[in-house]
């Protein structure tokens, strides 16, 4: 018998699709019995969710010509092409 | 792989690659497309780490200064992407201890990850925050979340959750053991998950549990 205590350790292992699909089982078995672990995982996934869609944003344009600049400055002082 | 489908990849000229390999050779105009690839990824991570505009633009541009520099000594065990997030995570700690006053800051140390009993914020989400909120507001929301995590934690979160680095990626590039990345992963993502939660949590619901 999986406690939550002992599930939240496992959260990882749990929302990652390589896992061990015994391993799996046995904690699904936990989060279809209680439901506040069932909602921290919902929450948890959605947080991950959330992450990852996030597009990276611009980089301001001044900092991009300078990136830019230092490396042409840098190819050019290499005799790079 | 049949030698013809073989050669396709080969050729491929937007294949990394053959970016490297011709960036190796001298040619300026493929280090630029690498650059071009993955300038606003690494622009993002050391926004994440340093949490400080200026610093982030020195790790940017340090950080491809320096791949440039060493390029030749890039012999392709890694991904180029993961070799670049690797000298920009080192150029982003560098700048953390620099501004904390030379304390230092270590992220191979034995740390508290937290994991006893606490009590949870237990409480649905309302809809979809994408859908509710527009991209710049999330954006906001999200970045002050990642803000209040301790270097440690917010460093691996950033790297496994955002730039989807592997766990063992994520423990050479920041020379921890796979453990430590676990544990910390785990602190990491319930944070943030209690986080969200307060500012997302369907109105009414402010149940807790002690899990």
């Amino acid at each position: 018998m999986v406690t939550c205590k002992q599930f939240l350790k496992e959260l990882n292992d749990y929302l990652d699709p390589n896992t061990d699909p015994v391993m799996k089982t046995h904690l699904e078995s936990h989060v279809s019995e209680c439901m506040n672990c069932f909602v921290i995982v919902d929450t948890t996934r959605k947080t991950l969710q959330v992450y990852k869609g996030m597009e990276p944003q611009e980089i301001p344009e001044d900092v991009k010509a300078r990136l830019w600049k230092a490396l042409e400055r840098k190819m050019v002082a290499e005799g790079t092409s | 792989m049949t030698p013809t489908s073989h050669s396709a990849v080969a050729s491929d000229p937007n294949d990394e690659g053959t970016l490297v390999a011709q960036a190796q050779a001298g040619d300026g105009t493929a280090f630029a497309e690498l650059v071009q690839r993955y300038q606003r990824k690494i622009y993002r991570l050391a926004k994440h780490i340093t949490q400080n505009d200026e610093d982030a633009e020195d790790v940017l541009q340090d950080s491809f200064m320096k791949a440039y520099e060493h390029l030749k000594g890039f012999h392709g065990q890694s991904k180029f992407y993961t070799w670049i997030v690797r000298i920009a995570v080192n150029e982003s700690l560098m700048k953390l201890r620099k501004r904390k006053g030379d304390r230092f800051v270590s992220l191979d140390e034995p740390i508290d990850t937290g994991e006893e009993e606490v009590k949870r914020e237990i409480a649905v989400w309302e809809g979809n925050p994408e859908q509710q909120y527009s991209q710049e507001e999330l954006q906001g929301i999200l970045n002050e979340a990642v803000e209040t995590l301790k270097p440690d934690f917010r460093t691996v979160f950033t790297l496994r959750d955002i730039e989807e680095l592997s766990t063992e990626e994520t423990a050479e590039a920041l020379g921890i053991s796979i453990p430590a990345v676990k544990s910390r992963l785990l602190r990491a993502r319930l944070e943030l998950r209690e986080k969200l939660t307060r500012k997302f949590k369907r109105k009414g619901d402010n149940a807790f549990g002690y899990v």
